[in-house]
């Protein structure tokens, strides 16, 4: 056999290996090994008994990291899988280790567990309706699964409405499910939409950015006029407002908000208050 | 089995019972491998969203275009804020005044279940809907001279 030229591959794999704590909110490729804080100690240069001093001590006790999407655990590193930001929380309550993922961009929605999501009724097939998701299959959605739903009394689901749920079993291997109750049986807002309004498709990474605690967009779309929106969490937004041309504006103004400046928004919201 | 038997001392049953395990044990089937060691890895893979950032819940209504996603909204954003508690105990008050009203309704209406005939028209309601005052009961009224 001859001997294969070239570098050695734990060298390669050595010079990628990064510290996750020194990539923070800088962009990340797939195929990059990062390292956990733990694992920087034996591995860093400041040998011969140094050991870099810590504000938190929880961090020196092996607690579970989280490795969320865009990341997957190789032996005891995370292997990143989507290009995207870094991102990384502080736990809340203790549980040690913290929450990292990557903050990256798509429009094709994957099911996962326990998100909230807008479907569209495409079958109703016996007891189970079939709900189109956004997803590669239908998932489907017993009539049982809503608030006060008996076996005599049905909820009222057509063909072509409009569903608010959440998933309750979303993996690859099974065809995904969703309910419109939660774990006590209330609905919580979901069911069936109402009538009127305007579907329409933006990427992930807006919803996100949209529902985050401290969003400037919603509260400046609140103060326009009375209006009522919907997030799904694969990338479908409903909104309805009293006339036909008011929600329109809103859907434009959604949708091109991801590519505008604070000051172009702030703009074409000024105007529109004037008008 | 053996060893189940009352009779036997203790130990005699120890001794069957560790033997009748030796039989039904090397009858088992095993993997002739080296012992594995599973490592405890502390890396836990999830693709939720949900636990990575803190999301607002995903029904909005604006300057009372729906009031009941607005209540939706207020308890559902604060539960992710833990003010609930406040809610509850302001809640209870409340439903102390009215669980005396409807206790009282309640007794009355369970009362004239039991009133006889004639005692049911004590009970009878008045044009608003409310209680009558409880009018004597119609005695005999012996007659003057």
């Amino acid at each position: 056999m001859a001997e294969a030229p070239g570098i050695p591959a734990e060298s390669l794999a050595g010079c990628r290996a990064r510290a996750a704590r020194t990539v923070l909110d800088q962009v990340v490729l797939p195929g990059e090994e990062l390292l956990l804080p733990e694992q920087e100690d034996g591995e860093g240069p400041g040998g011969a008994g140094e050991r870099p001093l810590r504000l938190n001590a929880a961090a020196r006790s092996r607690g579970r990291v989280v490795c969320g999407p865009g990341l997957r655990r190789c032996g005891d590193r995370l292997l990143v899988t989507k290009c995207g930001r870094l991102r990384h929380k502080e736990p809340g309550s203790g549980s040690g280790g913290g929450v990292y993922w990557v903050d990256s961009q798509q429009k094709r929605y994957v099911p996962v567990k326990g998100d909230h999501v807008i479907g569209i009724v495409t079958a109703k097939s016996g007891d189970i309706f079939k709900v189109d998701v956004g997803g590669s299959e239908p998932a489907s959605l017993s009539y049982l699964a809503f608030e006060g739903a008996t076996k005599r009394n049905r909820p009222n689901v057509q063909v072509g409405d409009l569903i608010y749920g959440q998933f309750v079993v979303a993996n690859k291997d099974m065809e995904p499910e969703m309910v419109c109750i939660d774990s006590c049986g209330r609905a919580n807002g979901m069911g069936v939409i109402g009538q009127d309004g305007l579907l329409f498709k933006v990427t992930l990474g807006l919803i996100r950015k949209l529902l985050a605690p401290d969003c400037e967009i919603l509260q400046e779309v609140g103060k326009l006029y009375p209006l009522e929106i919907v997030f799904g969490m694969n990338g479908r937004i409903w909104v309805k407002a009293k006339t036909i041309q008011q929600t329109l504006i809103l859907a434009n103004i959604l949708e091109a908000c991801e590519h505008m400046t604070t000051d172009q928004r702030k703009q074409i919201f000024s105007r529109l208050a004037e008008s | 089995m053996k060893f189940m038997q009352r009779g036997l001392d203790s130990e005699t049953k120890k001794q069957l019972e560790e033997e009748e395990k030796k039989i039904i044990s090397e009858e088992h089937w095993y993997l002739d491998l080296p012992e594995l060691k599973e490592k405890e890895s502390f890396i836990i893979e999830e693709q939720r969203f949900l636990l990575c950032e803190d999301l607002l819940y995903g029904r909005m209504s604006f300057r009372g275009f729906n009031p009941e996603v607005e209540k939706l909204m207020l308890q559902m954003n604060a539960k992710n804020k833990a003010e609930e508690v406040e809610e509850q105990t302001v809640e209870l008050n409340v439903s102390d005044e009215e669980m005396a009203r409807r206790y009282e309704t309640l007794v009355w209406t369970i009362g004239k279940t039991f009133a006889k005939k004639r005692d049911r028209a004590i009970y009878e309601e008045d044009k608003n809907g409310d209680m009558k005052p409880i009018k004597a009961k119609k005695m005999f009224l012996k007659p003057q001279d």
